[in-house]
């Protein structure tokens, strides 16, 4: 008589929005979270069509891709916590059997093998966005907390072996990210400060070895964020040029579709990497700063909900997945306004490319099935 | 241990858990304010200095396209030339309604019905102040009626540009090829930044081979532009000062070819109506004087631009007029392989000068009663070699082939230049093919399919079977008999010319590997042998020597395109045109002093001697100065 008497509590409780709000609700979907996210893509479409100059093809088939995205948010939110948390190992490993079949048989494109075709083309390291904190997650869940050092160790492992994979593509912006997402996990997990502390001195040295392997094209980003003016035509075009953009639109910008330096093309990757450029120069600092406010109400939205969730599984995800959407959001505007080097990670939800949107939306159907299905579970 | 405790604290764990949410955001508040910070810097505080820089960047430079390299034939005549013309474009922005414009321009006939959806999809992706060809070349009656109409088509409006032409088109096409639109492919492989303002390129034949010296460098203009990128008119002569300097565009080099314009009008007249090739070769420089497909085509139509339909039709014509026979056709080089195979004979002494052999008009391997006929079922009674070119025996060559070997056969017809590229230089030859015991083994997958017959080498020794040759190639191999054993690699470029110095680059005639006897009166032996072919009594290829002023050699081909069972007639009459043989001739002349060497092949012609040979005959009359036009 469980289901009989969950269906008296969300009717009994009012809906925030009426009836719809009742649907939506009916439909797992977390009506705040939804709309702060559609206000993000909203706002990117309209950024966009004017970074895409003006095409109205190109705009049309980011549109697409939205829905795409939207639905597959939707269908990940129909999914149960404890069902994910079931298929979780398996989701792991069938990533990792991935990354290893594109290192040997994946598709080559801009010097780097990322690409998989099994009937559909698709970057397995997209997969493992969700799988590494879900896997880390998963075996957090039924451990007492803090994690021990034993337990941290295999932890490590999980976070490092699709690192590796990844970086050996090499596609280092998103290693780096996806290790992120994973010691995401652990921090929220209770990892002791004194370790953190530790590990922050650790990462001194680290970033030596780290350069050592570097790819001679990173480094010089590296390079180029120390001195920009070094080599204007070269590779600090991007961040000086960027730079111009953002300053010259000032408080409130030149205008949507005015931005001269987006339109004349003399700033890179307008419609990708550095669309937060178009938007600095033609909707000025207000613009900006409304975007930013909409990423922190939908990554506010997202620790709520990890808050309220009811066991250590869903918590740690839902806590990784909204960080890691920070992270995201943090890489990318610093890169943009020249505070780190240029890792290509895109501005989530507004750059031109359909895959990671598609990831994010998942990631955040995730969110939703959390919080909807919490009642539903033992307390 | 107990790694998996049984007794969870929940209530411990989850102020564990809000806590590190507190901590993360708070580090997430602090790295948030870094970068509102860095933004407040930039839109603030350097407000002034990047709105100044950003004004810096309102001049643009617009890519000006240099003049394509001209094309001339061996003796001047322009063969590919730019000439003004009035194309049709259309700025997106400026238009209200751009699916009722396309419609009404196709109304009046200006654009293609079947074109609206492409152009109106080109359109719309580009920037929307960016003009859209809508047709490359205007007729003089287009543009008279486009100007009446002009008021009615706001955003519409002609402009002139150079286009490509070629005004002896059909004739030279394979020779020269015919530039296109320039596509997205053609940009991975060609310099994107020189091609910045270019709408055409080479896309087979010598435009495409010499692109890089017939384009020339791009050059670059500036311009004053609003803050939207359009062109304005300079405020103020110091704000022309203030622009950097213009570059001049390079204009393309200039390209003289080998071929001669007479023997290519010639050659395409005497195949009209027929599937084939002609290739003329100057034996002692290896220069292409023709090399003639057809049918042809007219390059204009791609210079100018195509409807779908028009080109759908060139495609799929099954006669295949965008097909060039002449170094892409390979066909069964019949009979017109013996001259090279006698040498091949002679020099691994399979047989001499005065072995004789009884031919009744077949041929039967010991132990075997396959009978293999010759092409006259009487039989040529007793004949030497040099009967047997001559009158062109195949019983002869049966019956030398087996103590030859398929595979000396191979080696020396190797030499001469068959089985592999000649390496022209225009792209897109093929091989050909020259069988061997080798080549059939990695050829065959199954066991039983690699083993090489005695019959397949009986077969090939009249050129049929497995063996494959383009007119390319047998031009280049009669021209290595006609010199006795001199090769040149065969070429179509002579030289290019720097439009601007005037000053010519002559590319020189490059040997290749000559080929040595061991005793020279066999090169003496064969070329009396096809000397014997045009002018002896029983030549196969006399009546194509009639009233000649000069003497020549020749040998005459015809190829099997299917067999017949061993007790039929073959009968031309009977049998649908595209299973008649091919018909091939090879010919050099003079005799003594060899300036031209040909190849001709006609598809499905039925006799080589009958309707290649009168071909050969007419390329070498042109050339040697009694053509149609100097008897008159």
């Amino acid at each position: 008589m469980r289901v009989s008497n969950t269906r008296r509590v969300l009717i009994g409780k009012a809906a925030p929005f009426g009836d719809i709000g009742r649907v939506f609700r009916r439909l797992n979907i977390d009506m705040p979270l939804l709309v702060g996210l559609l206000m993000i893509c909203a706002l990117g479409l309209v950024i966009l069509y004017s970074a895409v100059g003006e095409s109205m093809r190109l705009w049309l088939n980011q549109l697409a891709r939205l829905g795409v995205a939207l639905t597959a948010l939707f269908i990940v939110a129909q999914f149960p916590p404890d069902f994910l948390r079931r298929w979780t190992p398996w989701a792991y490993m069938g990533g990792l059997v991935l990354l290893v079949l594109v290192l040997t048989t994946g598709e080559i494109g801009q010097g780097a093998r990322r690409w998989l075709d099994l009937g559909i083309r698709f970057q397995p390291s997209e997969i493992m966005k969700l799988a590494v904190p879900m896997m880390g997650a998963w075996y957090l869940h039924d451990r007492q907390m803090p994690p021990r050092a034993g337990q941290l160790l295999i932890l490590a492992v999980m976070i490092i072996v699709p690192t590796l994979l990844i970086a050996r593509q090499p596609d280092l912006g998103t290693a780096l990210l996806i290790a992120a997402s994973g010691v995401i996990v652990i921090i929220l997990a209770g990892l002791p400060i004194r370790l953190m502390i530790g590990l922050a001195v650790l990462s001194v040295p680290g970033a030596f070895v780290l350069w050592r392997f570097m790819a001679d094209y990173q480094k010089q980003r590296v390079l180029t964020l120390l001195d920009p003016d070094s080599d204007p035509l070269g590779a600090g075009y991007n961040i000086i040029q960027s730079k111009i953009a953002i300053g010259s639109g000032g408080l409130f910008g030149k205008g949507w579709t005015n931005g001269s330096q987006a339109q004349l093309e003399y700033l890179p990757e307008r419609d990708t990497d550095f669309i937060f450029a178009v938007m600095g120069e033609e909707l000025g600092l207000l613009g900006l700063l409304s975007l930013l406010c909409l990423y922190m109400f939908v990554v506010g939205r997202g620790l709520y909900i990890a808050i309220q969730a009811p066991d250590s599984y869903s918590r740690l995800l839902a806590g990784s997945i909204s960080l890691t959407f920070f992270v995201y959001v943090f890489v990318n505007t610093a890169m943009v306004t020249g505070i780190i080097p240029v890792v290509g990670v895109p501005l989530p939800l507004v750059s031109f490319g359909g895959t990671s949107m598609v990831t994010l939306m998942a990631g955040f159907g995730i969110l939703m099935s959390i919080h909807s299905h919490r009642k539903l579970l033992p307390r | 241990m107990d790694i998996l405790s049984p007794i969870k604290d929940h209530h411990s764990e989850r102020r564990l858990f809000m806590g590190r949410v507190i901590l993360a955001s708070s580090a997430g508040f602090l790295l948030l304010a870094v970068v509102i910070a860095r933004l407040v810097q930039l839109q603030v505080f350097d407000y002034e200095f990047f709105a100044a820089q950003s004004q810096g960047n309102r001049f643009r430079i617009e890519p000006v396209p240099p003049i394509r390299g001209l094309v001339f034939d061996r003796k001047g005549r322009v063969l590919a030339e730019n000439l003004p013309a009035y194309q049709l474009e259309l700025i997106p922005e400026q238009v209200d309604d751009l699916d009722d414009t396309l419609q009404r321009l196709a109304a009046l006939a200006l654009i293609d019905a079947e074109d609206i959806a492409r152009l109106k999809d080109l359109s719309e992706s580009g920037p929307r102040f960016k003009p859209v060809t809508l047709k490359l070349r205007l007729s003089e009656e287009e543009i008279a009626n486009f100007a009446i109409q002009r008021p009615r088509f706001p955003g519409v409006d002609f402009q002139p540009r150079l286009i490509r032409h070629y005004p002896y088109g059909e004739a030279v096409a394979h020779a020269v090829g015919y530039v296109g639109a320039l596509s997205k492919n053609d940009l991975t492989r060609l310099d994107a930044s020189q091609y910045a303002g270019t709408a055409h390129t080479g896309k087979t034949g010598v435009e495409s081979r010499f692109e890089l010296n017939l384009h020339g460098d791009v050059g670059y203009h500036n311009v004053v532009t609003n803050a939207l990128g359009r062109q304005i008119p300079a405020e103020s002569p110091e704000m022309l000062d203030s622009l950097p300097s213009d570059v001049t565009p390079v204009p393309g080099d200039n390209v003289y070819l080998t071929i001669d314009l007479d023997l290519q009008q010639v050659a395409t007249r005497a195949l009209e109506g027929r599937r084939g090739a002609v290739v003329a070769i100057d034996p002692w420089s290896g220069d292409i004087l023709a090399l003639v497909s057809a049918p042809t085509f007219d390059p204009n139509l791609f210079a100018v631009g195509m409807t779908q339909s028009e080109y759908g039709e060139l495609q799929n014509n099954l006669n295949r007029p965008l097909f060039n026979r002449a170094i892409r056709g390979e066909y069964p080089p019949g009979s017109t392989i013996k001259p090279m195979l006698s040498i091949a004979a002679l020099e691994t002494g399979a047989t001499n000068l005065t072995r004789k052999t009884m031919c009744r008009g077949y041929f039967t391997l010991p132990n075997s009663t396959h009978r293999y006929r010759d092409w006259k079922p009487e039989g040529h009674g007793e004949v030497d070699l040099h009967e047997a070119i001559s009158q062109s025996c195949d019983v002869y060559f049966y019956e030398i082939s087996v103590d030859v070997g398929i595979d000396n056969m191979h080696d020396y017809l190797d030499r001469f230049g068959l089985g592999h590229v000649t390496g022209v230089d225009i792209g897109g030859e093929n091989s050909g093919l020259l069988p061997s015991r080798e080549w059939k083994r990695n050829y065959f997958r199954e066991p039983a399919d690699q083993r090489w017959f005695h019959g397949e080498t009986v077969i090939a020794s009249i050129g049929q079977g497995y063996m494959l040759a383009t007119p390319l190639q047998l031009a280049s191999a009669v021209a290595a008999v006609a010199t006795r054993g001199s090769r040149f690699k065969p070429h179509l470029v002579a030289a290019t010319e720097n439009t601007l110095t005037g000053k010519r680059e002559l590319i020189n005639p490059q040997r290749v590997d000559e080929i040595v006897l061991s005793d020279d009166r066999h090169w003496d032996s064969v070329i009396d042998a096809m000397h014997e072919v045009m002018h002896g009594l029983r030549g196969t290829a006399r009546a194509a020597s009639l009233n000649a002023e000069y003497e020549m050699a020749g040998k005459s081909g015809t190829a099997q395109v299917f067999s017949v069972a061993q007790e039929d007639e073959y009968d031309e009459d009977q049998i649908e045109e595209k299973l008649r043989d091919h018909a091939l001739f090879v010919a050099f002349a003079p005799l003594d002093a060899p300036r031209i060497a040909v190849a001709v092949i006609v598809e499905n012609g039925s006799s080589g001697s009958r309707v290649a040979a009168p071909i050969a005959r007419q390329v070498m009359d042109q050339y040697l100065g009694y053509g149609a036009d100097a008897s008159q």
